[in-house]
């Protein structure tokens, strides 16, 4: 009888002492789901070829700004790259880009004056969670919101585009070179061009 | 038409096909009518070999050669011949000259060159319309 009285009811985990190096009293009645522990480590941040640093000129080759050159500014801990046209010169904003999609340039650019926030990583370009579930039947009815470019990401624009811009006005054709979109035309073979 | 460039012992060619592609070569001997035997000892280095018409092609240069004449008479007659300068100063070398350094030029370079090449062109037609008027 007295067993019955220790367990103190039917569905209430007994507290552990594992904490002291002792087991638990009592067996819990009721299995308990613990997470599967991982034992994958964590995986450093894919390697950016070397002809990719902070300062270098890329082409985009994907997306809605491909061939665009921009200006590399930092790898993401994601592995992507941060990237500003600059905005005033050929409309690309700071963004992330999979280095995977770029032509990387001899080309480069001082941009030791240029200094990127902190704040300005992996999570500020993530998405909202109800940005991402805006379902299609509102936007189809059109009463989507539209995307609104927040306050602190035009003061951030401004701040990094002001170093950059002094930096790329530094080289004689570069701002023109940066505004020009890049492509390919008859006999240009990408694989023989230098870039 | 008139002939003015021959196949003939001396006579300096440019290959245009192969390993040696883009090598100056002297003919020494001619083989038959579809091939001769040349030698680059004089200029790049190609080997002596015998090669067909199609794959050289003939320039105004020539110099004095015994036929099947060897690299150190070729040197010799290059150098008196003052073959190289005269190769080097023609329009020929220099627009291959020209076209090998703009296949080097990265895409920076590539578009400072457009960049040149429209202000001169917007140069040229300005001047141009002047003179019509």
């Amino acid at each position: 009888m007295a067993i019955f009285v220790a367990t103190g009811g039917p569905k209430k985990a007994p507290k552990t002492a594992a904490s002291k190096g002792k087991s638990p009293r009592m067996y819990p009645a009721d299995d308990v789901p613990v997470p599967k522990k991982s034992r994958k480590a964590t995986k450093a941040a894919p390697k950016v070829r070397g002809s990719i640093t902070p300062g270098t000129v890329v082409i985009l080759l994907s997306g809605h700004f491909r061939g665009k050159r921009v200006v590399c500014l930092k790898v993401l801990k994601s592995g992507l790259l941060l990237v500003s046209g600059p905005f005033k010169i050929n409309g690309v904003p700071l963004k992330r880009v999979n280095p995977a999609y770029v032509i990387a340039t001899s080309t480069k650019v001082d941009v030791s004056k240029v200094s990127v926030p902190a704040s300005v990583d992996d999570a500020y370009f993530a998405r909202s969670e109800a940005a991402a579930s805006a379902g299609e039947e509102k936007f189809f009815k059109g009463d989507a919101s539209k995307a609104v470019v927040s306050d602190q990401r035009k003061a951030d624009q401004k701040a990094v585009d002001a170093a950059l811009m002094k930096a790329v006005g530094s080289t004689p054709v570069l701002k023109q070179y940066l505004n020009a979109k890049f492509t390919l035309t008859n006999n240009d073979r990408p694989h023989n061009m230098v870039f | 038409m008139v002939f003015e460039r021959y196949v003939e012992v001396g006579r300096v060619a440019l290959v245009n096909y192969g390993d040696s592609k883009g090598e100056l070569v002297t003919i020494v001997d001619v083989v038959d009518g579809n091939k001769c035997l040349v030698d680059g000892a004089a200029a790049g280095g190609a080997p002596r070999q015998v090669i067909s018409y199609s794959r050289i092609n003939l320039t105004d240069l020539k110099v004095a050669l015994g036929r099947g004449a060897k690299g150190k008479a070729q040197k010799a007659a290059w150098k008196a011949a003052g073959t190289q300068a005269a190769w080097d100063s023609s329009s020929w070398a220099k627009r291959l000259a020209n076209k090998k350094t703009r296949a080097g030029l990265n895409d920076f370079s590539k578009f400072k060159v457009m960049c040149a090449k429209k202000s001169k062109s917007a140069a040229v037609a300005k001047k141009l319309k002047s003179y019509k008027k």
